[in-house]
């Protein structure tokens, strides 16, 4: 199933949470819609699900007007950031509910119905918890069974709204890992929704990311770390130096300071320099762009985080390998190995 | 918990000292004197005692003070059985209605958004704030001989006052915010995502509400209908004013009580009231209950 999107247009009053989204995903992908909360990710989402209406735009499935329809027709499985667990039922009527609402006609029977069920909780290896009620669940075993609940209805599509949100870190790692595999296993469009970047490049093939209702850049997980379309891309995916500069007559200033990096092609006024932390090259002193003063390291495993006083006020933090050891009050030079420079 | 703290300090110091400190920090968590928590529980206790227990064993005392027999046959006394027989059809009537109207208000205002909501909720409570009595003369205004609807409903012979239909309908007013009131704020906590998710798995409409809504609130609604009937049957002031008291006919067991008592009839007065204590005390019983389970169903949410 592909699904596409059309100049989508959504305010509440004069808030808009969308403004102007254009979006194709491509049958069987796994897209991550990524932004920080307020971006429009989960109104984009629930639109496509019909849970929610745009004031303007279209939404296609497979060439089919999808707004035609209401949720109850459209056929998607959404799982919710809370789950939504029905709380008065067994984990075994949550899943089998979307099979016991169809229509008599199609309806199953009862007998098969318990044995998709059965198999949808072997497929997320929760069948021992069948008589259990949510309340008696972990966060986690919530989270799956939502996703079997979904599934049931062998749905056209998937969404999930931050669907490892409410998790703690290590749950969240392992049901990641989890949610790729199922998708490699059943192969249905699928489409979720977070503001961990992590989560975002570690499970989707493509990567949307958003600020503000508007769609900032799409791409593949390396696409967006590796070459970010806007300064907010760049400043919102990886850990990121941001310093203000200013572009005159071909040369990049830092406050009154020219730095020797080049300038071509950029157009002058205020601009912003955006570096990879661990891009940052420690020097001697006057051996790169920048020189600056450290005052105070850190070691995270690989790495020591230092936070450098630049000569003209500014101070940094850097992330520089450990094999020439950082200290407290060290002079040194930075070079950027790979910079991006954004207007405004 | 104070316990708990005062204990570790008093193990864990050798010396008897310490010890007396340790009894003197408990003492000091409760910062009142012996005899001032004396004087205060006594108050408390004597204040429930004369207005809360002494009504309740007097109304019973009264009704049996001329033994179990002069109470049971003032109990079958054909008026006492005809009011006891309109009350539980008032009450029936005017719950079952309440019932369906409460879950629709609230189901309207917990699940969805429209302009008026506010005035809505406010409109609710209205039988709430206006004098029972007030009440009960809006129905006398629209269905009196001289009301606004009196000329069309003699000219039908239809007979809303000073009969059935005028008891039920007032009680209905009264008791209207009970059910709706006790719903409103658990279905807005209850929020409106697993409808959303039952809609989203192809469930009709009314498959989401009996499946998904009703059997997540049923202890609200159980809980509304209790204080709803509880009411309807206690029901005074806006009866009064539209049954017209016709002896054996449109007297409820509230207004009997009146009549009786005031025609020195103690014993058969108090035999009717001890028949409404005991529904207050059965409704007090139910409403524990019912609390305990709501708040079960609040924490399973919780998590």
């Amino acid at each position: 199933m592909t699904i596409e999107v059309r100049n989508l247009v959504k305010k509440f009053g004069s808030f808009a949470a969308l403004d102007g989204v254009d979006l194709k995903v491509d049958n069987g992908e796994l897209l991550a819609l990524l932004g920080p909360s307020g971006s429009g990710k989960t109104t984009l989402l629930r639109i496509i699900a019909g849970l929610d209406w745009p004031d303007s735009g279209e939404v296609s499935f497979n060439g089919e007007d999808a707004l035609a329809q209401g949720a109850r027709e459209r056929h998607v499985g959404f799982v919710f950031q809370h789950y939504a667990l029905f709380r008065h039922m067994t984990v075994f009527e949550n899943v089998a509910f979307g099979l016991r609402v169809q229509p008599r006609a199609v309806r199953k029977e009862e007998a098969a119905i318990r044995a998709r069920v059965k198999e949808l909780l072997d497929l997320v290896q929760l069948d021992w918890l069948a008589d259990r009620y949510p309340s008696q669940l972990s966060g986690g075993q919530r989270q799956r069974i939502a996703l079997a609940r979904a599934l049931a209805i062998e749905p056209r599509i998937l969404l999930l709204d931050e669907p490892f949100g409410a998790l703690d870190a290590k749950v969240r790692k392992e049901l990641r890992r989890w949610l790729r595999s199922l998708h490699h296993e059943i192969n249905v469009t699928s489409i979720f929704v977070t503001h961990d970047q992590e989560e975002a490049l570690e499970v989707a093939n493509r990567v949307v990311v958003m600020d503000k209702g508007r769609i900032e850049q799409i791409g593949s997980p390396d696409d967006v770390y590796e070459s970010p379309a806007t300064a907010f891309v760049h400043g919102f995916i990886g850990e990121s130096i941001e310093l203000p500069v200013q572009i005159a007559n071909g040369v990049v200033q830092l406050g009154d300071r020219p730095l020797q990096l080049a300038a071509d092609g950029l157009a002058p006024g205020a601009s912003k320099l955006f570096v990879r932390r661990h891009d940052m090259l420690v020097g001697p002193p006057g051996s790169g762009a920048f020189e600056g003063a450290v005052q105070h390291v850190r070691n995270f495993g690989p790495v020591q985080r230092a936070e450098v006083a630049l000569s003209g006020g500014e101070t940094i933090e850097i992330d520089a390998p450990r094999d020439r050891e950082l200290h407290v009050g060290d002079r040194i030079g930075l070079e950027p190995r790979r910079y991006r420079i954004f207007a405004g | 918990m104070t316990m708990q703290i005062a204990d570790s300090v008093s193990l864990s110091s050798p010396d008897a000292k310490a010890r007396a400190h340790a009894a003197a920090a408990r003492d000091n968590l409760r910062t009142e004197p012996r005899a001032v928590r004396i004087v205060i529980i006594t108050l408390a206790v004597l204040f429930l005692s004369v207005f809360v227990v002494l009504p309740l064993v007097v109304v019973f005392a009264q009704a049996f003070s001329k033994g179990i027999l002069a109470y049971l046959a003032a109990l079958a006394e054909p008026e006492a059985l005809a009011a006891i027989k309109l009350t539980l059809l008032v009450a029936a009537i005017s719950v079952g209605l309440n019932l369906v109207f409460g879950l629709v208000a609230a189901w309207a205002i917990a699940k969805f958004d429209f302009s008026g909501k506010t005035f809505l909720i406010t409109l609710i409570d209205l039988p709430f704030s206006v004098s029972p009595v007030i009440s009960g003369l809006v129905f006398v205004l629209l269905f009196g001989a001289q009301g606004y609807f009196g000329g069309w409903l003699r000219d039908h012979d239809i007979q809303i006052l000073f009969a059935v239909p005028g008891i039920a309908l007032a009680t209905t007013f009264v008791t209207f915010p009970f059910v709706a009131r006790a719903l409103i704020p658990l279905m807005q906590e209850q929020g409106t995502q697993e409808e959303e998710a039952a809609i989203s798995l192809g469930a009709s409409g009314l498959q989401t509400f009996f499946r998904v809504t009703l059997p997540n609130i049923k202890w609200g609604v159980l809980y509304g209908v209790l204080l709803c009937n509880a009411r309807a049957m206690g029901e005074f002031g806006a009866v009064s004013v539209v049954s017209g008291h016709i002896r054996g006919e449109t007297n409820t067991m509230p207004l009997l009580v009146e009549i009786l008592y005031n025609e020195y009839q103690f014993v058969a007065a108090f035999a009717i009231a001890s028949l409404l204590a005991m529904l207050a005390l059965i409704t007090l019983i139910a409403k524990t209950v019912l609390e305990r389970h709501l708040d079960e169903g609040q924490d399973a949410s919780d998590h």
